[in-house]
């Protein structure tokens, strides 16, 4: 795709208002800390787990609580806080490296890293009565105009090596990196360094767990953002709370595609606000174009967003004939098309998308589709159609505690009936975690 | 293209709900989506998607159908002017086999997409594109000679009920098309088979009609090999054309033979076989194996098989001889009857080419074991599935750790 972040940091982006919206943490039954007008620090508990009290949400800025926005049926919308520019910080326990496994996990709740962390199975904000027998931490990201984190994390390995090896003391920590890691990020100590060679999904943590260590029924596996894991380190060593992260602002509707410094929960309006070209409708996406969430430019940034992605929506375009045509500008994975012909030709060849799906609805039709795209040691077809069917037995049996909806979403990209793969993995995995836990 | 989308606009109310006809509007979304790629975007889930679609699909295997059709036409004016004794140019012959098959493709694809189209809208469904491919495939394999009737109570039965009943296109059991061909030859047997109907010796549109030759005889060569007294040994020239001139493999490869108007010419099943394969529609384990089992089972008769022609002919003449190269080619390979995971396709496949060749050799009744074998594996296919299925789940539970 066309509109890929240069290696150079724009500029950091002061929201005066930080929202912190609870969708973004998926799994959890939020519970309000603070009222409207109270005024908070940069650590203040805004919200928490009704569940898993330990599970706590922490203001990144120091301010005052301008809203507490609920919806329909008084659903909790986001909580936004105004920065006063102040940096006052609230009190909040070290987490040191020597203790137990328990106290470590414990204090890394406590400053607020808990509510960043996935849990599998069911891909939900981890807790601490699910201690994990692993964690996974992916140093490179393969989806499309992904950032790098070559770049993001240059000068901040002190603070990555601090955060895994607090992350080790709870439970062994698997470090995947890609053949264009740099030296610098490779090497780490305190966990075991596993290399993926591969195009997307090779840098998906739900991959390098099939492969490495598979979760099995009962057993617990987490997994973080390897920027997440540097701010920890950040705090671990500095003593700090200091959440700003880069992030890239990607896409081909972006004029000057390139880095941003952020704080999450920052309205995505102020990161890219200038930096659009409106010549038809856009659509906005709070991560990257598989997996993100659509977002207008009221919306605050997800913290589990590590990209703002900019591309036309399409729905202004008509094309004639579609399926008769060669249409040589488009991409398809499939060989009904030039794509695999151009891309033998011309390599870095980039390939504009919109968000069309291209194509009407259908029942499954073809078969093999999935499997191209998923490389993992699952039936995936069999596995959705399970899911679809909530057949509980079933979904248990063929892996469904191994995965999470961004591993289909390479199967949801090549369908060619265009069923929502995605949709139906979150909602059944919802339905599995009602019923088993 | 401003002008048309201005219309498709225009009529957009009058099809939706409340318009006037919106009794029709699966019709209209059917011709909208047909002239412009639709433009709804994306809900949930990923953003972008990949620009193939069923329709896109579907038409490929029209194309890959296409050869067969053409020279199955060129066929049917060749063997119609060879029986009645007439000299006649290629074109000419083109022509007259054009006019012969034109109204059955007529027939099949009204009767059919007429029910498709209906069930669309009572459904509120948008119109599913299989039928495409079906409509095309139903001529090609029945005899040219079929009376339409025929051909549109068997689509109709096919479409309703090995079809539709279940769900429409993606959740039907059995290939459509072959549904349609073993509804007439077991509803119309004497229309379907025997040594009269293979050769159109009547008119096409009261042209060029003419009266059989003496000598002429429109057994198709699996026919002869079915009606062969037993003991008869099977010699190179056993096997004859209509007029009796013995038939080469070569004559046989190329199609100049009576059969199915599409089922003749392995070439240009062939040509259509590497459209599906280059475009990477079908699944080239299924075809390969197909044509393994067959190959295999027919070899194995050669060596011990009982007294008949049908077990002495070369393992090879039983691949290019009636249904088979077709029906491996186009039919087995059907993504929605044939089994799903990988493995399974592999044991599909040998399946069916075996069993047809059994079919073929065992039975006398049937000169033909294509159309048997593939609906008996259509049912079985989902139990090969389950056997790989299985041994994923067995896997995993094995990993799980024992306390």
């Amino acid at each position: 795709m066309p509109g890929m972040a240069a290696e150079k940091v724009a500029g950091a982006v002061a929201s005066q208002e930080i929202a912190v919206v609870p969708d973004h943490f998926v799994g959890i039954t939020p519970k309000v800390a603070v009222k409207e007008g109270d005024s908070v620090q940069a650590g203040s508990v805004l919200l928490y787990d009704k569940n898993h009290p330990e599970v706590k949400i922490l203001s990144p800025v120091s301010g005052e609580v301008t809203a507490v926005a609920r919806g329909e049926r008084r659903k909790l919308l986001y909580v936004s806080v105004k920065a006063n520019g102040q940096e006052t910080q609230a009190d909040l326990p070290k987490i040191s490296i020597s203790g137990k496994k328990e106290d470590v996990a414990e204090a890394i709740f406590a400053a607020g890293f808990g509510a960043l962390i996935r849990q599998r199975p069911y891909d939900v904000v981890a807790n601490l009565s699910n201690m994990p027998k692993a964690i996974f931490v992916s140093a490179f990201d393969s989806a499309p105009l992904a950032p790098d984190y070559n770049f993001i994390l240059k000068g901040e390995e002190a603070n990555l090596q601090a955060g895994l090896t607090a992350l080790s003391r709870v439970a062994k920590v698997y470090y995947s990196v890609s053949p264009a890691t740099s030296p610098a990020l490779r090497n780490m100590k305190d966990v075991e360094v596993n290399e993926f060679v591969g195009k997307h999904p090779a840098g998906l943590v739900g991959v390098q767990m099939n492969h490495l260590d598979p979760v099995n029924k009962g057993e617990y596996v987490w997994s973080m953002n390897v920027q997440d894991v540097a701010v920890m380190g950040r705090y671990i060593n500095s003593g700090k709370l200091d959440l700003t992260r880069k992030i890239a602002v990607a896409g081909a509707k972006v004029k000057d595609p390139a880095y941003v410094t952020v704080l999450a929960g920052s309205k995505i309006g102020d990161i890219c606000r200038d930096n659009l070209i409106r010549d038809e409708h856009l659509r906005i996406i709070n991560g990257n174009p598989l997996t993100g969430l659509r977002a207008s430019e009221e919306d605050a940034l997800s913290p589990f967003a590590a990209q703002v992605t900019v591309i036309a929506e399409g729905d202004e375009t008509d094309e004639m004939l579609g399926w008769a045509m060669p249409r040589l500008k488009k991409f398809s994975s499939t060989r009904l098309f030039a794509t695999k012909l151009q891309q033998a030709f011309c390599k870095n060849r980039t390939y504009d998308f919109d968000a069309r799906i291209c194509g009407g609805e259908r029942a499954f039709i073809m078969s093999g589709e999935y499997d191209r795209v998923f490389p993992m040691d699952i039936l995936p077809e069999q596995l959705v159609k399970a899911m679809i069917a909530r057949n509980l037995d079933h979904m248990e049996q063929l892996g469904a505690y191994e995965v999470a909806p961004e591993d289909f979403a390479l199967c949801e990209f090549v369908c060619t009936s265009k069923i929502e793969t995605q949709r139906i993995v979150r909602e059944a995995l919802d339905y599995m975690r009602k019923e088993l836990e | 293209m401003r002008f048309l989308k201005n219309i498709v606009d225009k009529l957009e109310p009058t099809f939706s709900e409340g318009g006037k006809l919106a009794k029709l509007h699966s019709v209209y979304d059917g011709f909208k989506t047909f002239l412009f790629v639709p433009n709804t975007t994306s809900k949930s889930g990923v953003h972008i998607h990949d620009v193939t679609d069923s329709k896109r699909t579907m038409i490929t295997v029209v194309l890959a159908l296409v050869p067969a059709m053409l020279f199955g036409m060129w066929n049917v004016g060749y063997q119609h002017f060879l029986a009645i004794g007439q000299e006649a140019g290629f074109w000419m012959q083109f022509w007259f086999g054009f006019l012969a098959v034109l109204p059955t493709l007529i027939v099949s694809y009204v009767v059919g997409l007429g029910i498709e189209f209906t069930v669309a809208q009572i459904k509120g469904h948008e119109i599913q594109e299989g039928f495409l491919v079906t409509g095309f495939i139903i001529p090609l394999i029945v005899p040219v000679d079929t009376p339409l009737w025929m051909v549109a109570i068997a689509t109709a039965f096919a479409v309703i009920f090995a079809k539709e009943v279940f769900g429409g296109t993606g959740y039907n059991v059995f290939n459509v098309a072959l549904i349609t061909r073993a509804f007439l030859f077991f509803a119309y047997p004497t229309a379907m088979s025997g040594d009269q109907v293979w050769v159109r010796t009547r008119d096409a549109f009261w042209w060029a009609g003419g009266k059989a030759v003496d000598g002429f005889s429109g057994a198709t060569p699996l026919g002869q090999l079915s009606t062969a007294p037993e003991g008869t040994v099977y010699t190179d020239g056993f096997l004859h054309n209509i007029m009796g001139q013995p038939i080469s493999f070569c004559d046989a490869f190329l199609g100049f033979i009576p059969g199915s108007v599409g089922e003749t010419s392995t070439l240009a099943i062939l040509i259509g076989a590497a459209i599906l394969l280059i475009t990477g529609v079908a699944s080239w384990k299924i075809m390969l194996s197909v044509f393994a089992g067959g190959a295999i089972t027919a070899l194995i008769f050669n060596l011990w098989g009982p007294d008949t022609a049908a077990a002495q002919m070369p393992w090879y003449m039983h691949l290019v001889l009636g249904g088979f190269a077709f029906g491996a080619v186009f039919m087995a390979t059907d993504p929605v009857t044939s089994p799903r995971t990988e493995c399974a396709k592999w044991i599909y496949g040998l399946l069916i080419g075996a069993m047809a060749i059994i079919i073929r050799v065992l039975n006398p009744g049937f000169p033909e074991g294509m159309m048997l074998a593939i609906l008996l594996m259509n049912i079985f296919g989902c139990l090969f599935d389950y056997m790989v299925v299985q041994s994923n789940i067995k896997k995993r539970m094995k990993r799980v750790p024992q306390k």
